[in-house]
């Protein structure tokens, strides 16, 4: 299962890299990519510094997010878990309509990282958040969910007031942030996203049998000896980070990171050793394909990646939900 | 392994729920843990665990818990908790490897897998082996949980109401493996539970529990009376010696009740 989802990834990416406004056939992009080929300008600049960069992106951001819903899901017992019902993606909202509608940022003169590392600060500013006040009842699932969704409404109502107090233009910006989109790519961004994956998915693999223990339930995992607080605090913060530099990035993609995990569950169950990369490969897969999706929908321009991951996921997450054969929740 | 509590005593958010409690069992042994609601077997029970930090001593043939390791503790231990039923994504032999956290690495074993079959069948659940964890009824979840417990060859086996929801057969079924492996395991096992005829049929020796403290240990004959019944559990009950010399506990009225106490004021 993880190899035929490798494949499909390949696919798509693939795909992705030779679909876009100018037509340029799959040899054309190939003998671009691998030959160095430096005949055409015009494909090279096309091929490496718009499409590749896009194309890897929505792998390493659909990667990155599925993962952290995943392993939400997976510490806080909750099948709803993940970075967007949590309020991290509204307080990378709110962080980037912050820089966008008043020019504020915790990080000035960050240059043309100043919004999404201003999105990346206030994301992880309300993880910090659901760390402090879930410590002081020992970090329980149910204080770290309902903090998480306490402040998913805190960062959607600051943020309504700023839409409400920009002018035309800087609610433009505002609103094309939150559709979220990939098209601002470069190596860099792309570069410093795909390292915290790199950075975080061993670790996470390191724990893959603690992890898989905590499904079931808190007294077993302690009476199996784990540290549970340890490894739930642990384990947050890593996938904290992972999301909030994935959507500083891209913007509010939500979806991916609820739906990507449940695919992955009913493809491969939960054992993590399995679990975690069928959700990388699940949610990779459909941000590649709904980056494929925004350029088709209207020949010639790029729809906003966000609407298609919902317009392409929801109908195939509710086939898989119909069609199930198991309850896991 | 003897198991040994010397005056633990434990507090939730500053209510006393433990005092002062004592209590020994031996190997191949099953001590019944019985008491009304909030009595504290729950929390005795996790207090010998390790889940939760009382006051006073858990002892191991006479070495103090918190001397070993954590993973060592879960070696010597295995606890079953109350309704610790899950609905993850897991097969049944998923599931009791995971009783062996600590000593496994990417690739499961040629140990680890003889164990877990071994484990299975031992418990008559071989067929199970593959299917989700989700799946299976509350008797068949149960053997799971002990198969995952079993497979830590553990020395002291806590229980918390095992046969807890389950019907007649399953009841008998658990309880009766539990007792086998017992006996040929050597454990020392403390099974908390309410069905007082059951544990009157299986149990070994008795600690009686009432609102934190031992009310009183010994053989099923000299605590399962219906003195005790009323005092502890406020049930006026009549006990009667079946014929295989068993206690059975019939219960009459509740002493509040007829009183005219809270409940039908």
């Amino acid at each position: 299962m993880l190899v035929f989802g490798a494949i499909a990834c390949v696919f798509t990416l693939v795909v992705d890299i030779s679909t876009g406004p100018a037509r340029l056939s799959v040899l054309k992009v190939f003998s671009t990519i691998f030959l160095l080929d430096k005949s055409d300008a015009s494909a090279r600049v096309i091929i490496w510094v718009i499409r590749l960069p896009v194309s890897l992106m929505a792998i390493v951001v659909g990667a990155s997010l599925s993962i952290a819903g995943a392993e939400m899901q997976t510490i806080l017992d909750n099948p709803l878990a993940s970075p967007y019902t949590l309020g991290i993606a509204a307080g990378a909202g709110f962080g980037a309509a912050l820089a966008l509608v008043l020019g504020v940022g915790l990080v000035p003169h960050a240059g043309t990282i100043f919004v999404p590392l201003n999105a990346f600060v206030f994301s992880f500013l309300t993880c910090i958040l659901i760390f402090f006040l879930s410590k002081i009842k020992g970090f329980t699932m149910e204080t770290m969910i309902l903090t998480g969704i306490a402040l998913l409404f805190l960062f959607n109502s600051l943020l309504a007031l700023l839409q409400y107090l920009a002018s035309e233009e800087e609610l433009q910006a505002v609103m094309f942030w939150l559709f979220g989109s990939l098209m601002k790519t470069t190596w860099k961004k792309l570069g410093i996203t795909a390292l915290v994956l790199l950075v975080t998915v061993p670790v996470l693999l390191k724990d893959a049998w603690k992890l898989t223990v905590l499904r079931l339930g808190d007294e077993k995992a302690k009476s199996l000896g784990i540290n549970v607080e340890r490894l739930r605090l642990k384990i947050f913060v890593l996938v904290s980070i992972l999301a909030a530099s994935a959507v500083s990035f891209v913007g509010t993609i939500g979806f991916i990171g609820l739906v990507g995990p449940h695919i992955a569950r009913m493809l491969v169950g939960e054992d993590q050793r399995f679990f975690l990369p069928m959700s990388a490969l699940a949610g990779a897969l459909l941000l590649s394909a709904a980056s494929i999706g925004s350029k088709m929908i209207i020949p010639g321009a790029i729809f906003p990646i966000g609407i298609i991951t919902s317009f392409i996921g929801v109908p195939f997450f509710l086939l898989l939900i119909l069609f199930k054969r198991r309850n896991f929740w | 392994m003897k198991l040994k509590i010397e005056n633990l005593s434990f507090k939730y958010n500053s209510i006393p729920v433990l005092e002062n409690v004592n209590l020994e069992t031996s190997p191949a042994s099953i001590t019944a843990l019985i008491g009304p609601n909030a009595a504290g077997k729950t929390t005795l029970l996790k207090c010998i665990a390790g889940i939760l930090k009382p006051e006073g001593r858990v002892l191991l043939d006479g070495r103090a818990i918190n001397s070993f390791k954590i993973e060592k503790i879960s070696s010597y231990i295995g606890y079953l908790p109350q309704d610790g039923f899950s609905s993850a994504a897991l097969r049944v032999f998923e599931a009791v490897l995971l009783g062996r956290v600590h000593s496994l690495s990417w690739r499961i074993s040629d140990d680890n897998f003889a164990l877990v079959s071994e484990v299975l069948e031992g418990l008559g659940i071989g067929d199970l082996a593959s299917s989700y964890i989700g799946e299976l009824s509350g008797g068949q979840q149960q053997m799971v949980s002990i198969a995952q417990a079993l497979i830590r060859k553990p020395k002291v086996l806590l229980l918390d109401e095992p046969t807890n929801s389950l019907d007649l057969q399953h009841q008998l079924e658990v309880i009766e493996i539990i007792k086998e492996v017992t006996r040929e395991r050597e454990i020392a096992t403390l099974i908390a539970m309410h069905d007082l005829n059951l544990a009157a049929r299986y149990a070994d020796e008795f600690v009686v529990m009432n609102r934190g403290k031992v009310y009183i240990t010994g053989t099923s004959e000299s605590v399962i009376t219906s003195e005790m019944v009323r005092s502890v559990y406020g049930v006026n009950a009549t006990v009667y010696t079946d014929e295989e010399g068993v206690p059975q506990v019939t219960p009459k009225s509740s002493v509040r009740r007829k009183k005219g106490g809270v409940c039908c004021a």
